[in-house]
């Protein structure tokens, strides 16, 4: 299966633009299963479901959201697997802005949207600066120079990067994107896979800096998430 | 994979001779009459109804539409449909546009903000650049501003000033696209000056008489389609002459009673 990390801060439009081009692939017949990572709630599932995408959504509660993310990879992937997509789209906001749950060998998005201030590509941190592609959303409601400073600022921290705007309105942009995750790395299992950045401390073996994927590197305080029935997406 | 907005020297040698939207639908869903063919030189004027599609066909413009937006248009160049390569290349550097937008959002002072848009737009001098932006928005604007005051404590004019001499004087993109000016609470005729003085492909939305006369041709707007095109005529540009006369005369008294001169 191809797989996709899709992260960026609260409400800057990732389930949009995901639902959206996860739609302008189900056009040329390519399916896609899409788990989002949240912490303690969530109205995506149901913006999945009535888009026609698969989805399974899971919180972690009371722990770190990275290290729940990571604890869960191996069966956010299996499940994703199971329900026969092509393409699996794994999307997180619980993580702190100092994570990134982009993996080496997976292609990695970053969302981010022109309302959050000249200062949020590099507060962002590691999510924008190991990302593949780069979305910015919300283009919409500024000026174009506005747009082009602010797509400046986020190539200063990420210099190879492909940057592309997409409006998660209208869904301008996706079919773009779209092509883009068709070419997404197809990978057999995510086990001994690595994140491209470690986790901050805490109780769990993702806390002494583990990257690699899998439960049997797990640990301590590891909680593992109940996903949805292949049959319910 | 390569990201062409970034590969300023290139994307700023390329310019289309032409620029075609293939007609498409209105917002019932019957077709559009024919296909529009913009180029550079050339003036084209919206007009319309607010309502009647006239941002629509803009943004179609400015997004290099692919079927891919409500009215279905696509955007040629050259006459053909660029490919995957060749959008990416020129998302957002094929037009340059002010929108109807009023208001900054970016927390950033001026000269901050007009030294990065020129440091990223890779002006030969972005410090020289960068003032003459500012001096050429302060002529605009009615109430001068400071370059060290924040974009968001700009007023309305002042925003619209700012956008109206970033886009003329940073821009080098092949098309300039202009909704309604006329609103912006600056100097109209100066801001067209501005604006005008250049090759570019131009394409302005309007309810002006003067701005829609100073056009080469005018589309005419209903219910989310083109409905008509009409050319101007040597008569047009006789009463575009009186219009214009008439609007320095209003200006000219205007500026007097503001200063609390005499009418003479
Ligand atoms: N104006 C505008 N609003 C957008 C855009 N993309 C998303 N939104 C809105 O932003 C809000 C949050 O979007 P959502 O996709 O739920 O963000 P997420 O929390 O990152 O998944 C919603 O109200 C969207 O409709 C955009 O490009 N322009
Ligand atoms: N052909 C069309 N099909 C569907 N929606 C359209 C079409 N043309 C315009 N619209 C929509 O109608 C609304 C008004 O159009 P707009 O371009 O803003 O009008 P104007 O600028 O002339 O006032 C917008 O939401 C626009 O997206
Ligand atoms: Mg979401
Ligand atoms: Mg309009």
């Amino acid at each position: 299966m191809r797989l996709v990390t899709v992260a960026g801060p609260p409400s800057c439009g990732k389930t949009s633009v995901v639902a959206k081009a996860c739609g302008a692939l189900r056009e040329l017949g390519r399916s896609c299963a899409v788990v989002k990572f949240d912490c303690l709630q969530s109205r995506d599932g149901e913006i999945y479901r009535e888009a026609g995408i698969a989805v399974s959504v899971v919180f972690s509660g009371g722990l770190c959201p990275d290290h729940f993310f990571a604890t869960n990879l191996e069966e956010a992937f299996a499940w994703a697997a199971g329900t026969g997509a092509e393409t699996g789209i794994i999307e997180t906001a619980g993580l702190c802005n100092r994570c990134s749950p982009h993996i080496r060998g997976a292609l990695g998005i970053c969302v981010i949207d022109n309302l959050m201030g000249i200062d949020a590509p590099e507060k962002i941190g590691p999510m924008l600066r190991l990302a593949d592609i780069v979305i910015v959303t919300k283009g919409d409601l500024v000026s174009q120079a506005e747009r082009e400073v602010y797509r400046y600022r986020i190539r200063q921290m990420n210099g190879r990067a492909v940057i592309r705007h997409v409006n998660g309105l209208t869904g301008q942009g996706c079919a773009d994107l779209a092509a883009i995750l068709a070419q997404a790395p197809d990978i057999k299992t995510v086990t001994d896979m690595k994140l491209r950045f470690s986790m901050p401390a805490a109780v769990c073996s993702y806390c002494l800096s583990e990257t690699r994927i899998g439960s049997r590197y797990q640990k301590g305080n590891v909680k593992k998430a109940r996903f949805a029935g292949v049959s319910d997406g | 994979m390569a990201d062409g907005a970034d590969a300023g020297a290139k994307a700023r040698a390329w310019a289309p001779a032409s620029l075609t939207l293939t007609a498409g639908r209105d917002k019932s869903g019957r077709p559009e009459a024919g296909d529009v063919v913009l180029r550079p030189g050339e003036i084209t004027a919206l007009l319309g109804p607010t309502g009647s599609g006239k941002s629509r066909f803009l943004s179609d413009i400015e997004s290099l539409a692919c079927g891919d937006t409500p009215t279905g248009r696509r955007l040629l160049l050259d006459g053909r449909s660029p490919d995957a390569d060749e959008r990416f290349e020129l998302q957002g550097r094929l037009v340059a546009q002010l929108t109807q937008n009023m208001n900054f959002v970016l927390d950033l002072s001026v000269r901050d903000f007009v030294l990065t848009h020129a440091l990223s737009r890779e002006a030969p001098d972005p410090q020289e650049a960068a003032r003459r932006v500012i001096a050429a928005a302060n002529s605009l604007a009615g109430e001068p501003f400071d370059p060290g005051v924040q974009l968001t404590q700009l007023s309305g004019g002042q925003s619209r000033a700012l956008m109206i001499a970033d886009t003329a004087l940073l821009s080098w993109s092949p098309a300039l696209l202009i909704d309604e000016i006329e609103n912006a609470g600056v100097d109209k005729r100066r801001a067209l000056d501005l604006l005008l003085a250049s090759d570019k492909i131009v394409v302005i939305a309007t309810h002006d008489p003067v701005l829609a006369l100073s056009a080469d041709r005018r589309l005419v707007f209903e219910h989310g389609a083109v409905r008509m095109t009409v050319v101007r005529t040597g008569e047009e540009r006789d009463i575009l002459a009186r219009l214009s006369e008439m609007e320095r005369e209003t200006t000219r008294v205007r500026a007097l009673l503001r200063k609390g001169e005499p009418l003479s």
